[in-house]
């Protein structure tokens, strides 16, 4: 899983027929400074995040087709399953 | 789950056999900007209608499998939407 934040959002009108119904977000993986990175993920919503919002993202199938309740099929991967409230880090790494 | 852009087809007749009637993209992967970051990818189409010049998002790793009629097939890569929009803040 990675802190990510919501950046925007993605619409497909033809689409797998998993993702029907599904919010995809399009989510940037943040550095624990909270800097954006280049690298991100369309990620399916799973707890209404909105676009700004600090979340965290699981980026692996097995789980994501649990939490998505799709097991044992679906192309899915990236997933948002949590909005962050707060993060604290020790004072090395920080 | 990545933003890609499409831009070519592969046909293969000779394939593995879970793999016949699938379709082959080669899609080239990108970043925010949708500019091209990395090496292009060949990539089956779960959709069935993606074509060259089209944006679309992929799923790679087993995951690309799942997306497919048969799914325990030899592919990493799979197209699974055609982006209409992506609206950044």
């Amino acid at each position: 899983m990675y802190i990510g934040q919501v950046a925007g959002t993605v619409v497909a009108t033809i689409k797998h027929p998993f993702f029907m119904g599904r919010k995809l977000l399009f989510v940037e993986r943040l550095e624990l400074t909270g800097q954006t990175t280049t690298r991100y993920d369309i990620a399916v919503d799973t707890v209404q995040a909105g676009v700004g919002d600090r979340v965290l993202v699981l980026d692996e199938g097995n789980s994501g087709r649990q939490v998505c309740d799709v097991e044992p099929w679906g192309p899915v991967r990236a997933v948002i399953v949590g909005i962050v409230d707060a993060l604290t880090l020790a004072q090395e790494a920080a | 789950m990545n933003l890609a852009r499409v831009i070519g087809t592969v046909v293969a007749n000779h394939k593995y056999p879970g793999l016949s009637g699938v379709k082959l993209l080669i899609v080239q992967p990108l970043d925010r900007r949708q500019h091209a970051v990395g090496d292009p990818v060949v990539a089956t189409d779960a959709t069935a209608q993606a074509g060259p010049g089209e944006l679309v998002f992929i799923v790679g790793g087993r995951e690309a499998a799942l997306a497919l009629p048969e799914t325990f097939v030899p592919v990493d890569h799979s197209v699974v939407g055609i982006v209409d929009e992506v609206d950044l803040r």
